[in-house]
């Protein structure tokens, strides 16, 4: 028994075990009646917003293509599971109802993903990226211009509510179903093909794996929890409003995945996490004028990430000082995995200097050749 | 004799998404990278111009003074912005562009205010002929846009500058060893782009006089996708894209069944066109290498 629990990898589990333990921590809470409405709607927000980075950054960070109509699919979600929301929540009663919608929601969202994929088979890159923008703008387009009797129209969709109590907490469970799907997709033999896909996808093409395959798969999936997303926001609010879908919305979840880091899902929730907590505290701080300082300072913070964490120049800086860097100060070094005559490939320079090669060889009398030095250390 | 009117409101609106979209496709084909913040430039102009119209109540002045300023953001951008991320993945730059976009538009709030600003050119009236009634403003952008689009059309075919453009889109590394300054010309790209939209700013206030933060944003979009419906890198594409795009919102927005989803068949239109052909109407295709 001690021995299967010490062959666990535990790290592959860490970000359950916090997720669940905020659940709990934040449950006992509420039940013991310390946390305000407030705090509730901040978390089902959240909760909302893990799940829509988790799920895009399936499709950015692993599958590698870039998508810019998250929101298209939680409009979807939104929209599809609201309404079914209302119509049988006097039939089915609460909590069935939320059930059967977060699941027709999804489902909806999904077929609609895999109608987006397709078109992901052929299309490369910017232009996948400028299809799923439209796509996500159609779809709000065509809501928005939906009679009042069907979805609202541009005075939104009214959805029923919750037990505010529970929702967050269910919001939260699902934010746990989506980690698990993601993560053991990613983890198995599947998203190793996921992953070679996105590094170069001919040679994942050339080793057998099924690309078209592949790419509906995590297409759908996504597209799937985005819509779960969707039904939980009009959950939480109340009422769906198109506007909310805009392609700005898409593009904050995408700054979400990539603030966190591509390809790290752990990067995600907690980029997620905090850029929807400060922006929700921030909101009832600063108001009037004061709500523009909060976009400008995000923008600036954004530019300023994104150049520190990609520009090539400073490549030796982020070498020297990062957080893996810090923390090893502290640990015990390791033996070096490199034996002395093994060439560190990564230290290669690329670029020669030609100014520097030269001048090196026409300074042949310079005061520093190694003979005069040792002539003058004699 | 209304349809005739209808194209030719179509080519107006269209010739200003092409001036836009050249803006879009000449950086995608210099520089690679999709330039988020180049409807938000748009909007610069606008205040710019709405500024300048404020002190001078010279038109001809007052797009002067926006189109140099313009300029100025967009190569201060280029260079404080994506010059450093050359050689970075496509995504970062991206967002990066992004993050411009957004900074753009909120000091433009901060400065200027939420409330929409209303920018009177000048009266200029119809133009009535033939039974029919054209907006003059029509075939001032019309005349413009042409203008602008020959002129671009001469300098990157016959000028030394322009063909090291073409260099640089072909082959950056290539150009680089022919001795082509490569960061020059993404510069002058990217002064020519800025330059453009302040003539689209111009254009989209003769249009509708209102003016807030959010001007360039949906008709930087539609200027994009007009921009990929011809094949994003070429110039005779996106001037092709762009007049379609606005030919067709034209003609949508008359049909009254259609006419709320105007936006949503432009937008179809770019999907059905990608589906047939992949890089756009006039894109090249690329084989691509292992």
């Amino acid at each position: 028994m001690m021995t299967k629990l010490k062959n666990i990898k535990w790290n592959h589990y860490a970000n359950y075990i916090v997720v669940a333990a905020f659940t709990l921590i934040f449950a006992i809470l509420s039940l013991t009646g310390f946390l305000e409405s407030s705090d509730k709607y901040l978390l089902e927000k959240i909760a909302i917003a893990i799940t829509l980075a988790v799920s895009l950054s399936m499709v950015v960070g692993f599958l590698g293509e870039l998508s810019l109509g998250h929101a298209g699919f939680m409009c979807i979600g939104a929209y599809i599971g609201g309404k079914t929301a209302v119509v049988l929540e006097p039939v089915l009663g609460e909590a069935p109802t939320l059930l059967i919608s977060l699941l027709v929601g999804g489902a909806v969202a999904a077929v609609f993903g895999m109608i987006i994929g397709l078109p992901a088979l052929r299309l490369r890159g910017d232009y996948l990226a400028i299809v799923t923008l439209a796509f996500g703008e159609i779809v709000r387009s065509i809501f928005m211009n939906s009679s009042r009797e069907s979805f609202g129209g541009s005075l939104g969709l009214d959805t029923p509510r919750f037990n505010k109590d529970v929702l967050f907490i269910i919001a939260f469970v699902i934010v746990l179903a989506c980690l698990a799907v993601t993560q053991n997709l990613i983890r198995s033999k599947h998203g190793r093909a996921i992953t070679a896909i996105r590094d170069n996808e001919i040679a994942a093409r050339a080793t057998g794996i099924d690309v078209t395959k592949y790419k509906l798969l995590v297409f759908t999936v996504s597209s799937f929890f985005a819509g779960i997303a969707g039904v939980l926001y009009s959950y939480s609010n109340f009422t769906v409003q198109s506007t909310k879908f805009s392609y700005n919305y898409s593009i904050e979840i995408l700054v979400m995945v990539v603030l966190g880091g591509m390809g790290n899902i752990n990067g995600s929730i907690i980029a997620a996490a905090l850029i929807t907590f400060l922006d929700v505290e921030l909101q009832t701080i600063l108001t009037g004028n004061l709500a523009v300082l909060q976009d400008l300072i995000y923008a600036l913070i954004l530019i300023v990430l994104v150049i520190y964490n990609n520009a090539p120049a400073l490549k030796p800086f982020r070498e020297k000082h990062n957080l893996k860097a810090f923390i090893g100060k502290f640990r015990k070094p390791e033996p070096s995995k490199h034996r002395d005559d093994e060439a560190k490939w990564d230290r290669v320079p690329t670029k020669i200097k030609m100014d520097e090669v030269l001048s090196v060889d026409l300074q042949v009398s310079s005061p520093y050749t190694p003979d005069k030095a040792e002539k003058e250390e004699k | 004799m209304e349809f005739i009117e209808t194209l030719i409101n179509g080519l107006s609106m269209g010739s200003t998404y092409a001036v836009i979209a050249l803006g879009y496709t000449m950086v995608y084909g210099i520089a690679k990278m999709l330039n988020f913040a180049h409807g938000d430039v748009i909007m610069v102009g606008g205040y710019l111009i709405y500024v300048s119209m404020v002190a001078t109540k010279n038109p001809f002045i007052a797009l002067g003074a926006a189109v140099v300023l313009c300029i100025l953001l967009g190569v201060t951008i280029e260079k404080i912005a994506y010059k450093p991320l050359r050689g970075a993945s496509p995504l970062a730059v991206l967002i990066t562009a992004i993050g411009v976009s957004y900074l753009l538009q909120s000091s433009a709030q901060m400065i200027f205010g939420s409330a929409p600003k209303m920018v009177n050119i000048a009266e200029l009236g119809n133009l009535k002929f033939a039974g029919l009634s054209i907006p003059v403003y029509t075939l001032i952008t019309l005349g413009c846009s042409v203008i602008i689009m020959t002129a671009l059309s001469i300098f990157v075919k016959y000028t030394k500058t322009g063909r090291a453009m073409i260099a640089v889109s072909e082959d950056k590394g290539a150009a680089q060893l022919m001795g082509i300054n490569v960061n020059r010309i993404i510069m002058i790209t990217f002064a020519i782009g800025s330059g453009l939209a302040a003539f689209a700013g111009l254009f989209m206030l003769m249009k509708s006089p209102s003016l807030s933060n959010t001007l360039g944003a949906m008709p930087g979009i539609k200027a994009f996708t007009a921009a990929v419906i011809g094949g994003i890198g070429s110039i005779p594409g996106a001037m092709l894209g762009g007049i379609l795009m606005g030919v067709v919102e034209a003609v949508s927005y008359t049909i009254p069944p259609i006419a709320p989803y105007t936006d949503a068949i432009e937008f179809m239109l770019l999907i059905v066109i990608l589906l047939v052909r992949p890089t756009g109407i006039l894109g090249k295709k690329r084989r691509e290498k292992v």
